[in-house]
């Protein structure tokens, strides 16, 4: 159901295009197109319009839209450039100064809450030096004591809990205490999910909060979140005041039109993202990736970061060494095929490729093509597959008859192979390729999902 | 990558062009247009009513889907501005009652056969733990023997907090511990279900992102498993939602459907301020009921749907409870 942006522009354009006329009203028109693309995403309708006012004024302003030789892509690169600049601005970090500092994770139920303060704590203990300790302050939820000891457990912090004391106020402000009888420099209070209109559980967090005056405040908050993130990240702002918010359960596929929501309501810095169940699974936020999801156009850097869950390590390094000396075959070919089926649904993963929803959009794109490929590699004989040189007319004419395609199927997949080799050769050379190759992805190792 | 986009470039263009002319054209021109001297509704009602359903995460393809409807029903007799907004719930609560001929009257079981086995599913967070232990209370209460199975065995204690559940509820509770093989938990369950003649087993899930294609599989081997044990089983597959979610939660429910076969829904979360407008799309596109809500943290606040309640609550902005 989610057509990228810049299909929805190309075709707003498209007709203008054949008069040659460009007016105010295609603007008007495609400008409705970018808004509703931003609330299919979850940006906040409201919000949506007034980004959407603001990027008409530019389009007709300085940059001017209607005299570029291609509107839709300057078009969509305005709103980009927009997006970007609202969610990003000066990367902040978080606040740890202090005996100890003192870390405060706030949230909506089930937001990833205790799953995150268990990521910081790993964070903080392998890659800031610290000596942090986890504040078990959920007194409500069931096994909530539990949760956060086995995540205390899994990365090598302890956990400070009153298993028989139903106030977090005063678990809160002992846990400091004993932080600093323990030498901890970093204390991360858990607290209890709560909803921003139950009155009595946000006086419990504005005491919490007014009791242990908290370095860092973090709000909590899930990218799947619909329209409401604006009023529940606005309302816990009025009460908490935090510092910054961090953003959960990336590794799906929500266009997370949340971030610029939340970012946009309450001006707050996006200080961390949270992309699994794993407690290595935390990094910083990322404005330019934020912006191409939300507007579905493909976030190339989830799709190789996909693809190196899926790829063992020492196979990713033979590739590339195989590619950086062009000798990439269709033996690899095919084990890459068999990658990509493993990683899932075809078309999925497709669209996360920028520019490529447009091409899927309306394919039924099922594995039938993937067979077609594969049915003609499986015609060639061991030889042919990891030396695609040798290949010559009468070898292409036994492998169309063994797989029951034409000359022209056979002749056009030989060509893309050889212009995709080519490309990939290309790419190797370029710097940072290395990564999106898999090699050195070690933070992928030994994760179950 | 340039190797897949050739391969996939040469057909059905035209298709793809034909599509993008069909979302052009607005949906309230064209309304506007229909109702022209028909009636005092004008542009600004009907943008009203587009707002309200979009801020309450209808979605824009649900949304033109019920302004469509009103489209024609204006077209066909006349209406004042005033009477729009009840036409616009009479709309939803049609199209909702397309797929729930009738609301429950009480909390029966899905099956007539013993033991009713129930399969509890969704992403992570959601509810479906506190939500099966609600439901269980509301067997329990009508004095049913119930037995709660801990399939979550990955989540950091998982099981621990449905074992919780169960000494709430005052019902059995079927565990293989952490770690065990999810699978083997829900056949024991409805093994130990049999055994003890339950009238009905409910089964925890890992949470799991419907993208996670290997978690996805592992949910399919846990329901054959069930099937294994007991032919007729699962009698229910139940999906929770979480009402805050946005429109992600329709591919949510298009990979758990096909995954599971989910015949039921859960809508959580609905005492907050979201208003969970997502599900009649779903329930609309997927042919699934809507059977419960969730209003709370607690035992007892769990409702069966009322599709009046639930359109109500988007219009006069009130959190049920
Ligand atoms: N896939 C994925 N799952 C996550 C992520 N963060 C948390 N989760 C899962 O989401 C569920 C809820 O996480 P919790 O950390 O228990 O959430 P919480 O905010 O502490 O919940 P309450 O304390 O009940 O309010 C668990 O199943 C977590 O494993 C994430 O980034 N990605
Ligand atoms: N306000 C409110 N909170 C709810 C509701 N249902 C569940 N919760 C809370 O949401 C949080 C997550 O609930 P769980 O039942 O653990 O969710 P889950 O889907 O089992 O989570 P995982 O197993 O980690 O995927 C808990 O804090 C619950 O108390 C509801 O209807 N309203
Ligand atoms: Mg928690
Ligand atoms: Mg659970």
């Amino acid at each position: 159901m989610f057509e990228s942006l810049s299909d929805r522009l190309e075709g707003a354009f498209k007709t203008l295009r054949g008069d040659g006329k460009l007016t105010e009203i295609n603007i008007a028109q495609s400008i409705k197109e970018i808004r509703r693309a931003l609330v299919s995403a979850d940006v906040n309708y409201k919000i949506a319009k007034e980004f959407t006012d603001k990027i008409k004024d530019k389009a007709l302003g300085t940059e001017n839209v209607l005299k570029a030789v291609k509107p839709g892509e300057l078009m969509v690169k305005i709103v980009m450039d927009e997006l970007v600049s609202l969610m990003g601005g000066q990367a902040a970090g978080i606040n740890i100064k202090g005996e100890p500092a003192v870390v405060l994770i706030a949230g909506l139920q089930g937001s990833g809450k205790t799953t995150f303060s268990g990521k910081l704590a790993l964070h903080l203990r392998t890659k800031r030096n610290k000596k942090p300790l986890l504040v078990a302050c959920d007194v409500y939820r069931p096994a909530a004591i539990d949760q956060i000891t086995v995540l205390g457990e899994q990365v090598g912090v302890p956990v400070y809990k009153e298993v028989e004391n139903k106030n977090p106020v005063e678990i809160a402000l002992k846990s400091i205490k004993y932080a600093q009888d323990n030498n901890h420099d970093v204390v991360i209070v858990d607290t209890a999910g709560r909803l921003a209109i139950d009155e009595a559980m946000m006086e419990e967090i504005s005491n919490v909060k007014n009791a242990i005056l908290p370095n860092e405040t973090l709000f909590v908050v899930d990218s799947m979140t619909g329209q409401d993130a604006v009023n529940t990240a606005k309302a816990f702002n009025e009460v908490i005041n935090y510092d910054g918010v961090v953003l959960t359960k990336l590794d799906g596929d929500t266009r997370g039109g949340a971030a610029l929501s939340v970012k946009y309501t309450v001006g707050k810095p996006i200080k961390f993202v949270s992309t699994g169940e794993q407690m290595d699974t935390l990094d910083v936020f990322h404005p330019d990736r934020m912006a191409q999801r939300i507007l579905g156009m493909g976030d190339i850097v989830s799709f190789v970061e996909r693809a190196q869950e899926q790829f063992d390590e020492e196979e990713a390094k033979r590739l590339e060494k195989k590619i950086r000396k062009n000798k990439f075959d269709f033996n690899d070919f095919l084990s890459q095929l068999a990658q990509i089926r493993k990683m899932g649904d075809l078309k999925s993963l497709m669209n996360m490729i920028p520019g490529m929803s447009k091409m899927t959009k309306n394919l039924d794109i099922d594995n039938s093509a993937f067979n077609k490929v594969e049915a003609i590699i499986l015609s060639m004989t061991p030889q042919e597959r990891s030396n695609p040189e040798v290949l010559n007319i009468s070898r292409k004419k036994r492998i169309a008859k063994g797989c029951g395609q034409t000359m022209d199927d056979i002749n056009r997949f030989i060509k893309q192979f050889d212009q995709m080799r080519k490309m990939m050769h290309k790419l190797s050379k370029s710097p940072g390729m290395a990564g999106m190759m898999g090699a050195g992805g070690g933070r992928n190792r030994g994760r179950r999902r | 990558m340039s190797f897949f986009s050739k391969f996939f470039n040469n057909e059905k263009k035209e298709d793809l062009d034909k599509g993008l002319e069909k979302t052009k054209t607005s949906f309230l021109g064209k309304i506007s247009k229909a109702i022209a001297g028909k009636s005092t509704v004008d542009v600004d009602v009907l943008d009203e009513l587009e707002n309200i359903l979009v801020s309450s995460d209808v979605g824009i393809d649900t949304t033109v889907k019920i302004i469509e409807r009103i489209e024609a029903r204006v077209a066909r007799d006349k209406y004042f501005a005033s009477e729009l907004q009840n036409i616009l719930r009479d709309e939803i609560v049609q199209l909702l009652a397309e797929n729930n001929t009738v609301d429950l009257e009480d909390y029966s079981l899905p099956t007539e056969e013993f033991p009713a086995i129930i399969l509890v599913v969704g992403v992570n967070g959601v509810g479906k733990t506190t939500t099966i232990g609600k439901i269980a209370h509301q067997y329990k209460k009508q004095g049913k023997k119930v037995v709660l199975g801990a399939g979550d065995t990955f989540r950091a204690a998982a099981v621990d907090q449905l074992k919780i559940w169960s000494e709430r509820v005052g019902c059995d509770f079927y565990s293989k511990g952490m770690n065990t093989d999810p699978a083997a938990v829900a056949y024991e369950t409805v093994e130990y279900a049999i055994t003890n003649k339950c009238d009905v087993a409910i089964i925890d899930t890992a949470g799991r992102l419907h993208t996670k294609i290997n978690l996805m599989k592992e949910l399919s081997k846990i329901k054959r498993s069930i099937s294994k044990k007991m032919e007729t089983a699962p009698h229910e597959v139940l999906l929770v939602l979480d009402a805050t979610t946005g429109q992600n939660a329709i591919e949510q429910a298009k990979h758990f459907t096909a995954a599971t076969e989910v015949s039921a829904l859960a809508l959580t979360k609905l005492d907050g301020t979201a208003k969970g407008g997502v599900a009649i799309g779903i329930s609309d596109q997927f042919k699934i009921p809507i059977k419960y809500i969730g209003v709370g943290e607690g035992m007892e606040q769990l409702q069966i749907f009322n599709k009046r309640a639930f359109v109500d609550s988007i219009f006069t902005g009130t959190p049920q409870e």
